[in-house]
């Protein structure tokens, strides 16, 4: 259960090798957290964020998950609900993509398309149902400040994020008042092996910084989490530039 | 019987959970709910003043106890009640102040029930005279799991599970309470100050068994030197020959005032360390350095708050936390090092107030032990709460002291067995009278009771 803080006893994690997921595992075991779930592709790379974690003092499992093999969600998924409570959800999984490559090869375009959008719906709507049942936990979802308004540099990835916020917040409405609490959270640009190689943007943050955001988010309830917090001040005014205006704008 | 799917919280307002909130109005209704529950269970509720989570059950059933709320028979000349469960405190004044009787034990407010106040064990400021609630249960009516509703006599090890064990063991439906013979219902009331923490103590001890009740405000804003500072209010029932003639007329009347009640949205934030500060200053001010067998109603020197409902609500949609904790006598040291660490982190709590209490009582989870009770409010959104408090748990538990489980909603699970060292009984008796786990509260999640 959560406590008076909104900090969760157990946590689960679809992508269990994301950056900010485990900036935010880490945070959450400090405090009240003692049962982690990493959900993803079975690689060194996972059962090492597990061993890390594990090193915290928690109990760590792993799960072999595919974002991008929707039909498998439900039994995946069930079994973790199915050992016991889930206090919070961290969709966490996404891919970049590389825009000028998949812009010449489709298949890679719809790859990052379904990785980002196609599996967190189902896989959302999977955790949403047992959330549900449960009658309580807060599902956090990483959104992007990209998907605000894709911008000629990345709207693939833009794109397959400005489908799952919607989606997102459509599910928070829907669950409204069933005691389940969804969370947006639309970071800026995170220094992350993701975006290693890439020029830094204004306003660029790290996993630990979204990590503290999604801990306060939690204690407040909040809907929808920007990181930092200024981005929504800046996303506000470009949204509305015109697009002459913002075609212009510097990458 | 009507059944509703709602968000709950406790008097706290943190932490919601979605549950199917049934109100049964006959013991067949209840005990159909306790069969039906289905696979997450259900937590019998009495009015909702638990500040944490121990009347919630995410996903599974609530059972509004509020419903069965007849008074069954009143033993005028031997001074027992025997009532439903879901009946008020307030209800049983209304009723039983008129025949020279009042409840054993009140908390802060009346608006508890009575099978609430079994179920927390409540304790008032009689303690360190008369215990807690349940030491004044002569038996009670639980229907327990299996759907059967058993008669349990006090000293019984169900008894003793149940006063306390916060709705775990059952459902109480009836109980047969001892009250307490007074003349009037007016409370005779001695008011002093004490300039510090250690001159409150020194008073607390020194006269405290001269008084039926006991209780000191105080002030966890004021630092240095008046860290610690207080105003101490204690006094008995007025007997009826200290009351002026006009009084003496009706001396037995109840009518409790009532303001409008908070409103339902405030901002968060009202009550900050500037406001409080404020308060604080100004309460310790108007407060008599001392005053002897002043009269006052029993709803102003019991449950002042009462006089305005909801409110809980100033603490805005964020709510709020309360900490009450236990050390023993012999730990002021701790105590002491306790109030200095609230004070400097300038917590802004306005209801904070300190007791002694006495002997320690029968029910294995019951919390009061021997020695000094401290209980503030904090609103929760303050920065950094949950880790101060979890320091202060640090203190409490190398102490040997507790936390009181009906305040609680963030403990540390970790700690709770060396804070109360028979829950390996109540798990085990548990174990055995509800093997499929019919009941179940958010707070027994949280904590695994």
């Amino acid at each position: 259960m959560k406590d008076a803080f909104g900090l969760p006893q157990s946590l689960l994690v679809l992508g269990g090798t994301s950056e900010i997921a485990l900036a935010t595992a880490r945070r959450l075991i400090a405090r009240r957290t003692r049962t982690v779930w990493l959900a993803g592709r079975p690689t060194p790379a996972l059962d090492g964020a597990a061993a890390e974690l594990r090193a915290l003092g928690a109990e760590v499992h792993t799960v072999p998950f595919d974002a991008l093999d929707p039909g498998s969600h439900e039994t995946v998924l069930g079994k973790v609900f199915a050992e016991g409570d889930i206090d919070m959800v961290l969709l966490a999984f996404a891919i970049l993509g590389d825009q000028a490559h998949d812009e010449r090869e489709p298949a890679a375009a719809v790859r990052v398309a379904q990785t980002n959008y196609t599996g967190a719906v189902s896989s959302a709507l999977v955790a949403a149902r047992a959330l549900q049942t449960q009658g309580h936990g807060s599902l956090v979802v990483l959104s992007s400040v990209a998907g605000e308004r894709a911008r000629r540099a990345n709207f693939i990835y833009g794109s397959s994020k400005a489908g799952l916020d919607a989606f997102a917040q459509g599910l928070g409405d829907a669950l409204h008042g069933t005691g389940v609490h969804v969370m947006v959270v639309r970071p800026g640009f995170v220094r992350s092996k993701m975006t290693a190689g890439l020029a830094e943007a204004p306003l660029a943050t790290t996993p630990e910084a979204v990590a503290t955001a999604i801990e306060l988010g939690l204690r407040r309830r909040s809907e929808t989490v920007w990181v930092p917090g200024a981005l929504r001040l800046v996303m506000s005014a470009l949204r509305h530039a015109p697009r002459a205006v913002f075609r212009r704008l510097p990458a | 019987m009507s059944a509703d799917t709602v968000s709950v919280t406790g008097w706290g307002r943190t932490a919601p959970t979605v549950a199917r909130l049934i109100r049964p109005r006959t013991y067949e209704e209840a005990a159909a709910a306790v069969r039906g529950c289905g696979a997450r269970g259900g937590i019998p509720r009495g009015l909702g003043r638990a500040y944490g989570d121990a009347a919630q059950n995410a996903g599974g059933t609530v059972l509004d106890m509020t419903g069965l709320d007849r008074i069954h028979a009143i033993d005028a000349s031997g001074g027992t009640v025997l009532c439903d469960a879901g009946v008020s405190l307030h209800r049983l004044m209304e009723v039983l102040l008129p025949l020279g009787w009042f409840v054993p034990v009140t908390p802060g407010t009346r608006q508890v029930t009575v099978g609430g106040a079994i179920g927390a064990d409540i304790h008032g400021k009689n303690h360190h005279v008369s215990g807690a609630f349940s030491r004044h249960v002569l038996s009670l009516e639980l229907l327990t799991a299996d759907g059967e509703i058993r008669t349990v006599g006090r000293g019984t090890p169900l008894f003793d599970a149940t006063a306390g064990g916060m709705g775990l063991t059952g459902v109480i439906l009836t109980a047969t309470v001892q009250l307490q013979a007074v003349q009037t219902s007016l409370m005779s009331v001695d008011t002093e100050r004490a300039a510090d923490l250690d001159d409150l103590m020194a008073r607390l001890t020194a006269t405290d068994h001269l008084y039926r009740y006991s209780v000191a405000w105080i002030d966890l804003l004021a630092r240095g030197a008046a860290t610690g500072r207080a105003v101490l209010t204690r006094g008995d029932h007025a007997p009826l020959d200290t009351l002026p003639a006009r009084v003496r007329r009706a001396p037995l009347s109840f009518r409790p005032s009532r303001l409008p009640p908070a409103p339902a949205f405030l901002p968060e934030g009202l009550l900050s360390r500037t406001t409080v500060g404020l308060f604080n200053e100004l309460w310790y001010r108007k407060a008599p350095r001392a005053r002897t067998g002043e009269l006052q109603k029993i709803s102003a020197f019991f449950h002042p708050l009462d006089g305005v409902p909801h409110w809980n609500r100033v603490y805005g949609r964020g709510g709020f936390v309360q900490y009450q904790f236990v050390v023993g006598y012999g730990q002021e040291d701790a105590l002491r090092r306790i109030v200095r660490r609230i004070s400097a982190r300038r917590c802004p709590s306005f209801l904070a107030v300190l007791k002694r209490f006495g002997d320690a009582d029968p029910g294995w989870l019951s919390f009061p032990v021997p020695g000094w009770t401290l209980a503030l409010d904090i609103p929760a959104g303050l920065p950094g709460l949950g880790a101060f408090l979890d320091e202060l748990d640090g203190e409490v538990a190398a102490a040997g002291g507790r936390v009181y489980l009906a305040k609680d909603a963030r403990l540390r699970p970790e700690l709770l067995t060396s804070m109360y060292p028979r829950l390996d009984e109540f798990r085990a008796l548990r174990a055995e009278l509800d093997p499929r786990g019919v009941f179940v509260s958010d707070l027994s999640r949280r904590l695994t009771l």
